[in-house]
């Protein structure tokens, strides 16, 4: 059966995983560093910041997904930037409202979410050429893979930076705090350490996919 | 030095707060832009013209939202600004100097998010700097990037010639310089007394 090209895109389980693993923002495209270095120094702090991130990620796919139809092409970077702008105004509030211990830990990094690249790249790439259902489901797995890479940094910082983790300490008093990796020195390294851990994995898997390819050919 | 004076400013965007291996602004041209020498170099300079710009219509906005109690806006305001800034700027360079616009060209409009220049004119409206402050504190910002690229790139361009591990080639190593670079410059943390 060929399928109308009119009819909207299939909505298929790899639209929701292909941000959380296979392009994951961080990881793979390499977007939106500035703040998965700058407040991941505890784990709190780095899921705080990829919630809000996800959450902006879903406002700004819908609107932008809604209003693919009625944005000028000429225009379309400035107004997106606006509606990200806008929903960043809106989480700043709330983050506000809701702790002001967390609001000072993050300082200037909420309102910074809006020049964050991942969100205007998938606004650009995905939300501006997708329906509705396709765009949320899309920015949601994005969201979740930026805060999946954002805690693996916070995770590791947090525990060799401070001997705690979420809060809690984890290894006693005599545990002397690998002070650096709280610094931002630490955060590069961190990053490093697992980009390079992943292209280990990667390389692995692909030695791993060529004899089977070969034995595909000769039989 | 007094805190507040220009030279400590100046000073302290520039080395010892480095917008990019201090406060972790600007990372993705850091990474980008910093391959060749020379592309650091006018990438350098575009974000100091773009900042210094941007900070003074920053400071002019900041107080018009004051006057009319609209602080609520501030962000919009200033991403609008500064997006219009960087186009003007590319329009200005293109009609005064088309040579330097096609050795910039490429770069100018990737400073719009650019997140170093919202930053700074966050950082200098929280900081509450007067007019002359800004200045200082936008062209201390803008030295410092491109301090951070120059070195970054000069590094980048001898490790070619290296003979490295293949997993390690690429953002993880660079990630791994930019780590040293940091950590040189945490040790100007103590210059301003």
């Amino acid at each position: 059966m060929v399928r109308d090209p009119r009819l909207p895109a299939p909505l298929s389980w790899s639209t929701f995983t292909t941000g959380l693993w296979r392009e994951n923002p961080v990881f793979v495209m390499l977007l939106g560093l500035c703040p998965v270095l700058a407040v991941t120094n505890t784990a709190t702090n780095a899921l705080a910041m990829g919630l809000a991130t996800t959450f902006v990620l879903l406002c700004s796919g819908l609107l932008v997904s809604l209003l693919r139809k009625v944005i000028p092409k000429q225009v379309r970077i400035a107004s997106y930037i606006i509606i990200i702008a806008t929903f960043v105004t809106i989480t700043d509030y709330a983050i506000q409202a809701i702790s002001l211990d967390l609001y000072r830990a993050l300082g200037a990094f909420i309102q910074l979410i809006v020049v964050n690249c991942v969100i205007l790249g998938r606004a650009e790439a995905y939300a501006s050429k997708n329906p509705v259902r396709n765009a949320v489901v899309n920015a949601l797995g994005m969201g979740l893979g930026f805060t999946f890479a954002l805690l693996c940094l916070g995770v590791v910082r947090e525990v060799l930076g401070s001997g705690s983790l979420f809060g809690a300490d984890l290894f006693g008093p005599s545990f002397q705090p690998w002070a650096v990796f709280v610094l931002p020195p630490g955060g590069f390294f961190v990053l490093s350490f697992w980009l390079f851990v992943f292209a280990v994995f990667r390389k692995r898997q692909q030695r791993a996919a060529q004899p089977q390819q070969e034995a595909g050919h000769a039989a | 030095m007094q805190p507040d004076s220009l030279t400590f400013i100046f000073l302290n965007a520039a080395i010892i707060n480095n917008f990019v291996l201090a406060l972790f602004l600007g990372i993705c041209p850091f990474l980008g832009v910093s391959a060749k020498l020379n592309s650091a170099w006018n990438m350098g300079l575009a974000v100091i013209f773009v900042m210094l710009v941007s900070s003074t219509c920053a400071y002019g906005i900041n107080h018009l939202l004051v006057k009319y109690d609209l602080e609520f806006l501030r962000l919009i305001c200033y991403i609008a600004v500064i997006a219009s800034a960087v186009q003007l700027v590319e329009m200005t360079i293109k009609k005064v100097s088309p040579a330097l616009f096609r050795t910039l060209g490429i770069f100018l409009p990737l400073i719009t998010t650019n997140c170093a220049i919202l930053g700074l004119a966050l950082f200098q409206t929280n900081l509450a700097y007067n007019f002359v402050q800004c200045l200082a504190y936008s062209i201390g910002a803008g030295v410092g990037f491109m301090i951070a690229l120059i070195l970054m790139a000069g590094l980048r361009e001898k490790l070619e010639l290296a003979d490295v591990p293949d997993v390690t080639m690429g953002a993880a190593l660079s990630l791994m310089l930019g780590g040293l670079l940091s950590l040189i410059f945490m040790g100007f943390a103590g210059l301003g007394g």
